[in-house]
């Protein structure tokens, strides 16, 4: 019987993190970009969870994990505002288009 | 009179020239009759000095006043020690008849010029002249150092070269201005060289005190030979300035400046200076200096006499004559007659000053005709100057009762007796020549100029007696060349004031091995048999008196002879002078030429400065300009190379460094994209490299 183990936590969270960051470098549009952002951190909640189950830390993982998803919250919304700037700004979102760091 | 006050009136007596020359000068355009101002200034120092003199020869008789001051106070300087330089006056007898010559010549000139020089564009600079000239002169008389001598030796050269030059629009009279200046250097750089041999010596220019320290046996280098060689350097300056052989070119040219101005300083004063120096330096000559100078002396005086014989320019006859007697007072020096040169340089500076101002007062009627023989019979027309002339002659022949026969018998006495003594007779034979000669020439001069028949009746009809300011002087000096005012026995000089009581013969402070025999100190033995005061020694005080009448006779003779040819030749015909010189054409000639020694030092002295200065010349043009130019080509090359370097190799380096920095700047440009995404798999490939490499787990 398969037994569900820390292995497979951290292999669904390195997929995860591997697609969020997949989905931040290759999308154009900001809204993915920032979608990829929210997998890469769940992705990390996720280990903190799994370290927290089947680690000896008590539940000082899913404190952190519950303080993600806050910070995710925050996150997401000062995002979208710099979004929406972005969009005012350049009128498009689309990244591969916004190039004034090399300025 | 307290001292002070009369070091005081001495230093006023100084100034008031120099005070009037700074007037003059600069304020003489702008304010009218300026030149009287410097006339009155003359007359106050005039009077001062009488004053002075007075005072001095009856209260101060036989003490010297000596006032000074540290002038430049080096310290204690490393090796040489302490060295204080003094300015100061001493003021003794023959200072004070000194500053009495001056100060009345000088006034007498300036009275005299104001007539003389009317008209002249530069009148009131000419005032000023003089009175820079009287300045410097008393400065001369006034020091009681040969630091300050020399100064004022320079200052008097300046201003002899302003006078001369005065017409400098004149070639020659420019030309003779430098060359008596240039001639004056040459003495003068032998006149420093022996200063200099004295104070490195003494440390100090102060006369009393180098000679206090030569009395005490500390000689220069401790050799004799340096101590003549210090005298008779210093000497040479007074060969210059006293236009002594081979240096008495330059006084004949000099008579290109106004006659008055020949008359104060290329007559009486100026000319004296070099006179009056061998005074003060006389006790510290050995007998070796002592001999030069006799000889310079005597040959001046001989080369002068002849020269003068055959002149037709009445100014340079009297130049001569003024060589000639400049040499008898540097004779005379030389055989020790020292008080008897002080004297003929006093009585010399009134007669010969009365001869210029003379002359002058006939060039001034003959509207600046030089020449004798274009000259005769002025007696008539000029009676006052005529007989001032006739005295001064007198006197300057040497015939009794008058002022040039007691000092010129003096001289020749002191010549005999050196003769005696030393046996150099060859000096008092000179002697006497000289006076026959100059009794020749003297009235030579005085008959082709007043007596006869006028040779010019364009000029002759014109000329008249000159002004009183012109002829005033001329009667002073005229009197003052008459005995009484020296001695009241006309042929004794001896027992008059000015030989008995105010010239002293000083002791010589040389070391008795270098002096004559006759100068060394007699015992006191000696002393006591002799009456009267003993001079040098009594050996040489009663040879003195042996040669004091024979002197006489001798020289009366030779001055009567001289008077008599010169009648018999000009005044009576007995003789006929051209015809004499036909016959002795070669003599005559050489006389005339001025023994061809302006010719000589054309062709030696000059030619060989010249010809010296070319290679000087081309040693500058060649040899050192080569150098510079030739450093100057390295400097070139090695700028050029090191410009090859700079820009080559390091603007190479500097260059390619920043070529570099852009090119590597350019390559890593292209990573720098802007866009977020790409920075962000650098970031993920970095922290998996870092993973990998850095292995954490």
């Amino acid at each position: 019987m398969l037994q569900v183990g820390l292995t497979h936590f951290l292999i669904v969270s390195a997929v995860l993190f591997s697609l969020g960051i997949y989905g931040i470098v290759t999308r154009k549009n900001a809204v993915m970009v920032l979608m990829g952002i929210e997998l890469v951190l769940n992705a990390a909640n996720i280990n903190f969870v799994a370290f927290s189950r089947f680690g000896n830390f008590g539940l000082a993982g899913q404190a952190i994990a519950l303080f993600v998803i806050i910070l995710a919250a925050a996150e997401a919304a000062i995002a979208l505002a710099i979004v929406l700037n972005i969009y005012k700004t350049f009128t498009n979102v689309n990244v591969d288009e916004i190039d004034h760091l090399k300025e | 009179m307290s001292e002070s006050l009369l070091i005081n009136i001495c230093v006023v007596i100084l100034f008031l020239p120099l005070f009037g020359f700074t007037t003059v000068i600069f304020f003489g355009k702008k304010i009218p009759k300026l030149y009287l101002f410097e006339v009155a200034i003359l007359g106050i120092a005039l009077l001062l000095s009488i004053i002075v003199g007075y005072v001095k020869l009856s209260l101060y008789n036989t003490k010297d006043i000596i006032s000074a001051f540290t002038w430049i106070s080096m310290g204690n300087a490393p090796v040489v020690g302490d060295i204080n330089i003094e300015l100061g006056f001493k003021i003794d007898n023959i200072t004070v008849m000194m500053l009495f010559v001056v100060n009345l010549i000088s006034f007498l000139v300036h009275v005299f010029s104001i007539e003389y020089m009317r008209g002249d564009k530069l009148y009131t600079r000419y005032f000023a002249y003089l009175g820079i000239f009287t300045f410097s002169m008393l400065g001369i008389v006034l020091t009681h150092n040969l630091l300050m001598m020399y100064i004022f030796w320079e200052l008097v050269g300046l201003s002899s070269y302003l006078l001369i030059g005065f017409w400098y629009e004149k070639k020659s009279a420019s030309d003779a201005a430098k060359k008596a200046f240039i001639v004056n250097r040459i003495g003068d750089v032998g006149m420093f060289i022996g200063i200099l041999i004295l104070f490195t010596q003494y440390k100090t220019f102060t006369f009393d005190i180098i000679y206090s320290q030569i009395a005490a046996g500390n000689i220069p280098f401790a050799s004799n030979a340096w101590l003549t060689a210090a005298g008779i350097l210093i000497f040479m300056g007074a060969v210059g300035k006293s236009a002594q052989f081979p240096l008495h070119v330059w006084l004949p040219d000099a008579m290109e400046g106004p006659t008055p101005v020949s008359a104060l300083i290329h007559a009486a004063t100026m000319v004296a200076a070099g006179v009056y120096l061998v005074v003060r330096i006389f006790v510290m000559l050995t007998a070796d200096a002592m001999l030069v100078i006799a000889v310079v002396g005597a040959f001046t005086s001989l080369v002068a006499a002849t020269i003068a014989l055959t002149q037709n320019d009445i100014k340079k006859v009297l130049a001569y004559s003024t060589v000639s007697q400049l040499g008898y007072m540097v004779m005379s020096l030389g055989v020790g007659a020292y008080a008897f040169a002080f004297f003929h340089l006093v009585t010399h500076a009134f007669f010969k000053a009365c001869l210029f101002l003379g002359s002058g007062s006939v060039i001034h009627s003959m509207h600046h005709e030089q020449d004798i023989r274009n000259m005769g019979g002025l007696k008539r027309k000029m009676p006052i100057t005529y007989y001032t002339f006739l005295i001064s002659t007198l006197a300057i022949s040497g015939v009794p009762l008058f002022s040039g026969f007691l000092s010129k018998d003096g001289i020749l006495a002191g010549t005999l007796a050196f003769g005696k003594l030393t046996g150099h007779w060859l000096i008092p034979i000179i002697g006497f020549t000289v006076a026959g000669l100059t009794a020749f020439y003297m009235f030579r001069l005085v008959i082709m100029t007043f007596h006869g028949e006028p040779k010019d009746h364009h000029k002759f009809d014109h000329a008249h007696e000159s002004p009183f300011v012109m002829t005033a002087p001329l009667v002073v000096l005229a009197a003052l060349s008459i005995f009484i005012w020296y001695t009241p026995n006309p042929i004794g000089a001896d027992t008059g004031w000015v030989l008995k009581n105010w010239i002293q013969t000083p002791t010589q402070v040389t070391p008795l091995e270098t002096r004559y025999e006759f100068m060394k100190p007699s015992s006191e033995e000696a002393k006591a048999e002799v009456h009267g005061e003993v001079i040098h020694s009594v050996e040489y005080t009663e040879t003195m008196h042996w040669a004091h009448y024979p002197a006489m006779f001798m020289s009366l003779a030779f001055a009567g002879l001289g008077i008599l040819i010169a009648f018999m030749f000009y005044q009576w015909n007995k003789l006929n002078a051209d015809k004499l010189a036909e016959k002795l054409k070669p003599l005559y000639n050489f006389s005339l030429n001025k023994w061809f020694l302006d010719e000589l030092y054309d062709l030696t002295a000059i030619t060989g400065t010249l010809s010296f200065s070319s290679i000087l010349a081309w040693f500058d043009n060649k040899i050192v300009d080569g150098i510079v130019n030739g450093s100057a080509t390295v400097t070139r090359f090695t700028s050029r190379v090191s410009g090859w370097f700079d820009t080559y190799i390091v603007d190479g380096f500097v260059n390619f460094t920043a070529f570099f920095s852009g090119f590597v700047g350019l390559s890593f440009k292209k990573l720098q994209t802007g866009k977020v995404q790409t920075y962000i798999v650098f970031v993920v490939f970095a922290v998996i490299i870092l993973l990998v490499f850095f292995k954490p787990f």
